[in-house]
């Protein structure tokens, strides 16, 4: 089984049965066993749950049933998707044990697809970090070099996959917690354009920012997770009615005559030169497989970190009133309600979440609202305006993911500033609600991986598939993509 | 109590209404929309504000807010759904969804039956909180209670917060506004308004002033009205507190007050250090709610005549007063009684008699069978007395007007057999006849009820009245 | 830009956002709130006239759903979920008043 690295390659045996679903689990159960003590990437393993879903569809396909395009494939959730039945944390005391009485709309797409999670990952409380350092239930550590973190907030999924559990995992992406993880781990990681996945059971950290988006250790593989999940969901309201482009198709369209604008907002003194330098190198790859490579900007980028820690805090503050004690998760009895709340609240949530949920209470407060959030969003039009003026002279943008290689544990814990300076080249996106995602390219000075970001236009996806496809097949020596035929 | 307020003090009133709307659903999920339930047995995520939820918007509901909006004269317009923040155990996600400053229904006003207009500020879309009881040795009330239990089948039910300018400036001129925006709610089938369940409710927004021409004073607003009649004398006793701090020389602090019903009086509630700071931003989770013109167009085509419109008709195919059509409108009876009409019904007596019937079951009644009725009457077959009687029966058991008669035996009294009767009991009440006779105009009333006594219910009470008059002169 | 955030401003909203936060912690927070409002600050360069603020990344109007029932949640799995509970209902301590 060991030339079965894919999601695709898992999927086709299982079908054709020439592996069981009931074999792959285990394999991947016994990897977590093996390894996780030392990474925990998970918060929860569901070994039964797996294996009795395992069973049921080996029997499915004994009977002759169809299963799906991921029949058979272990996968890994980040435990801010919501499982019914099944703890879903957010990495949080406050949601500690909760068990949903629903699942999100991606973990019923999953299971139709016939897709087994194996256990939900951890992440940074409410996904709210860069390093997975801000879990409650202590930090992944990054497979490559454990005394490194893993990125954030999505670190977990990212590391299930780096460490070779499962092949798929699922992430969320709010200001970059997809893509940086999986540039830090040496994955790839896709934000969806904003509405593309839908977010109900997703639970919400910065609604008009948040997607759900895949980890997996190739592009292609990353592109049957996203069409599994992409699509209209009328539980959804901001979700594109429009249907998933079909991206598979495409991946191998080359890049001939694309063109490329590395965006000169994002190569700033703060990126590392290993970094900066594979950047480089993936843009000459590009050009080397036809593409036309430039120079491109986008002015008003360069204050979306600001307006993103205005806005993103400001709908978490609201986002996560609801955990007060009342009717799920944590309660900290008191003589009074108000008192409840507050010694709930307190108890409940981590120094970061507290930090962003007064940041968020404070940009939206009276007297404040025009000039932190009512600014925070015009800015944020601008981002939008200046990215798709960018779009008319290119067809993707090209930038670092994240601008130095893993760090180690507890190197940026001490100013959040710093640690917020992590997202400075993916945060934008978010904002602007435009495509992006992280391709290996490469490893650092180091030896740790580096991973570079591709942007499209809204509903780019295909183009940014392709782009990535070249530069997965033209990455260096060393670099931590799985390059296996599709 | 005198509607005038002491030392020529004026009143002036804005009335915010919330109105459930009449949906199958919630605003915002697909849980029944209905009063009455076991708790918590009409839920889902949304509901709940489980994490991970998404609201959705009840287009029928959207239908619905259009259609209150068209009857109120509003702008129907682009609009933007709004959060406001605030904690409580009955807002399950401790914020409420809402409209700020981009409201479904912009500017309108309200024509009421009395000539005056009052002018309609906004109507926007929310959704309500589920239902707190507050339990212990408290009798319910919340200062008293030992712990609160929680009941959200009614979180997210959709409401329509219609607010008024502060036009009104009598108590009774608020009553007569609610009334009518009542009658329109139902008109177009949008609410059922009965303000004793819940489904419309009312805070006044009181202030007063020494004359017409001073700018506005400080208002307080009332919460926990009931009635329209309670919304009176809330009114009229919040001014008269208001009036008597401002002539003590004291000065009315801008506050939330809590009508107490028993004690017939307004209350402060809790003090708060300061106003509560909602931090509205629009919602994320939706998009803007831009009806198409199309649309609306296609539901003011189909609104329903409304209540004002109907007033106006009855009069005048009928003759009916103002107070007569108002009254059979606002009981849903001018259909029936304008399709009695057509059916060859004899107006004068359709109104009279329309006007008393005040049984639900009345707007079932057979058109031709009224009109039938009325005839009977009008011809002189039977009296008004007995016409009144036999219509009672009509209501209740669907029967025809002339088996009805038939089987009560009812006729006409022949009129010398009633000048017969009249002329005895003049003879046998010499005192009281003298008393009529000198101008007392009250003992006709004697002599009409010994008449009806003596003719067991069957003499006309009008023929029973001119006979009378003739006889004295 | 207003001017830098005060630990009185930070006791407000924590307030506001019913967090408790210890006296050696305000100063920390506020500091470190203050650093992040700063480099926010930034944004005030920005020439934002006739801006409008940035709704949805997609211009989606009208997503709306027909008015028809969907099952309930089982109110058994709901309760369960719950801290406490009476009689098939929520049960908090004393409210103490209309709004929190």
């Amino acid at each position: 089984m060991s030339d079965l690295t894919t999601a695709r390659q898992m999927a086709a045996s299982v079908t054709a049965r020439s592996v069981s679903a009931t074999e792959l689990i285990e394999v991947s159960l016994a990897a977590i066993a093996e390894r996780d003590g030392e990474i925990s990437a998970f918060n929860l393993v569901t070994a039964d749950d797996a294996r009795r879903q395992a069973a049921v569809i080996d029997a499915r396909l004994a009977a002759g049933e169809e299963v799906g395009p991921l029949a058979g494939v272990p996968i890994a959730l980040k435990d801010n998707l919501c499982t019914r039945g099944v703890p879903t944390t957010c990495s949080s005391k406050i949601l500690d044990g909760w068990r949903p009485p629903y699942d999100a709309t991606v973990v019923e797409r999953l299971a139709a697809a016939g897709a087994i999670s194996v256990g939900k990952t951890n992440l940074d409380e409410f996904a709210m970090g860069s390093s997975t350092e801000n879990s409650a239930f202590g930090p992944t550590r990054n497979p490559h070099d454990t005394s490194r973190v893993p990125g954030g907030s999505s670190g977990g999924s990212a590391a299930a996959v780096a460490a070779g559990y499962v092949p798929l995992s699922l992430g969320s992406d709010t200001g970059g917690s997809i893509r940086q993880p999986a540039a830090l781990c040496g994955v790839v990681g896709v934000k969806p354009t904003y509405g593309l996945v839908s977010r109900y059971g997703l639970v919400a950290f910065a609604s008009s920012l948040d997607q759900i988006g895949p980890f997996a250790n190739s592009v292609s593989d990353a592109a049957l997770l996203l069409e599994v999940i992409a699509g209209h969901d009328a539980r959804d309201s901001t979700s594109i009615p429009q249907p998933v482009a079909d991206l598979s198709a495409h991946l191998d369209d080359g890049v001939a005559g694309l063109r490329v604008g590395i965006v000169n907002e994002f190569m700033v003194d703060g990126i590392a030169d290993d970094v900066r330098r594979q950047t480089h190198a993936a843009a000459e790859a590009l050009a080397a497989a036809g593409a036309i490579v430039g120079e491109a900007s986008v002015p008003a980028a360069a204050y979306g970190l600001g307006a993103y820690y205005l806005i993103a805090p400001a709908e978490a503050s609201s986002n996560l009133a609801r955990y007060d004690g009342v009717r799920f998760g944590l309660r900290v009895d008191a003589n009074n309600t108000p008192d409840m709340y507050d010694e709930t609240r307190t108890a409940g949530f981590g120094d970061e979440v507290k930090r962003r949920i007064m940041l968020g209470t404070y940009a939206l407060s009276a007297g404040y609202y025009d000039a932190y959030y009512g600014t925070a969003q015009k800015v944020r039009s601008l981002i939008r305006r200046d990215f798709d003026r960018a779009y008319e002279q290119y067809d993707v943008l090209l930038s670092p993911t994240s601008p130095t290689t893993a760090f180690a544990l507890g190197d940026k814990t001490a100013d959040p500033l710093t640690m917020y300076l992590n997202d400075i080249c993916t945060i934008p996106t978010n904002l602007a609600g435009h495509p992006a995602m992280s391709v290996p390219f490469g490893v650092g000075d180091d030896g740790l991986p580096i991973g570079v970001q591709i942007m499209a236009p809204m509903l780019g996806e295909v183009t940014m598939f392709r782009a990535a496809a070249v530069l997965e097949g033209a990455a260096p020596a060393g670099s931590t993509t799985n390059r296996v035929t599709r | 109590m005198s509607s005038e307020l002491p030392n020529g003090w004026k009143m002036v009133i804005g009335l915010e209404v919330h109105t459930e709307l009449a949906t199958e659903t919630k605003l915002f999920s697909g849980s029944a929309n209905h009063f009455g339930g076991e708790p918590n047995t009409q839920l889902d995520p949304v509901s709940l504000g489980l994490p991970g939820s998404l609201p959705v918007l009840n287009e029928r509901a959207v239908e619905l807010a259009i259609r209150i909006g068209l009857a109120l004269n509003c702008v129907v317009q682009r609009s933007v759904f709004a959060r406001k923040n605030y904690f409580y155990p009955d807002q399950p996600k401790d914020f409420q969804i809402s409209q700020y400053e981009l409201p479904i229904n912009g500017e309108g006003h309200l024509d009421l039956p009395d000539g005056s207009t009052v002018g309609i500020t906004r109507a926007h879309l929310e959704e309500d909180t589920g239902k707190s009881s507050h339990m212990g040795s408290g009798g319910g009330r919340i200062h008293d209670a030992e712990y609160t239990l929680v009941d959200y089948n009614r979180a997210g039910v959709p409401l329509l917060e219609i607010v008024s300018e502060p036009d009104m400036r009598t108590a009774e001129q608020a009553k007569v506004y609610v009334t009518e925006l009542r009658s329109i709610l139902v008109a177009v089938r949008a609410s059922d308004g009965k303000m004793e369940e819940g489904s419309m409710r009312v805070d006044a927004n009181v202030s007063v002033r020494r004359s017409d021409n001073d700018p506005f004073g400080t208002r307080c607003e009332i919460k926990n009205v009931n009635s329209i009649r309670s919304l009176g004398r809330a009114i009229d006793f919040e001014a008269r507190r208001q009036i008597d701090l401002l002539e003590a020389g004291e000065s009315i602090r801008q506050e939330t007050r809590h009508w107490n019903e028993d004690e017939g009086r307004t209350v402060t509630l809790r003090s708060k250090e300061e106003a509560t700071d909602y931090r509205y931003f629009p919602e994320p989770d939706l998009v803007e709610l831009d009806p198409d013109p199309a649309w609306i167009e296609e539901i003011r085509a189909a609104l329903p005549m409304l209540p004002r419109e109907r007033r106006l008709q009855l009069t005048a195919r009928t003759g009916a007063s103002t107070e007569a059509s108002s009254l059979i409108v606002e009981r849903g009876l001018d259909e029936m009684v304008l399709a009695a009409l057509d059916a060859g019904g004899d107006p004068g007596r359709l109104i009279t008699h329309a006007q008393q019937l005040s049984d639900d079951r009345a707007v079932g009644l057979d058109p031709s069978a009224f009109a039938e009725l009325s005839t009977m009457e009008s011809s002189g077959a039977i009296s008004a007395t007995q016409a009144k009687t036999v219509l009672a029966r009509m209501v209740d058991t669907g029967e025809q007007p002339s088996a009805i008669a038939a089987d009560l035996g009812f006729e006409a009294m022949a009129s010398n057999e009633l000048e017969t009767i009249v002329d005895g009991l003049i003879a046998a009440h010499a005192d009281e006849w003298a008393k009529f006779v000198a101008g007392e105009q009250k003992v006709m009333g004697f002599f009409v009820g010994a008449v009806m006594k003596a003719t067991g219910g069957k003499a006309d009470g009008k023929a029973v009245s001119a006979i009378l008059n003739q006889r004295r002169g | 830009m207003p001017e830098r955030i005060t630990a009185e401003d930070v006791s407000h909203v924590a307030r506001l956002a019913r967090l408790n936060i210890a006296p050696d912690e305000l100063e920390l927070f506020t500091s470190q709130l203050g650093d992040i409002l700063e480099y926010a600050a930034d944004m005030a360069a920005l020439d934002l006239d006739g801006v409008e603020p940035m709704g949805h990344p997609h211009g989606l109007r009208n997503v709306m759903r027909a008015d028809v029932l969907t099952p309930s949640l089982d109110r058994a799995e709901v309760m369960a979920a719950a801290p406490s509970t009476e009689s098939g209902m929520f049960r908090v301590p004393p409210v103490l008043g209309e709004e929190l």
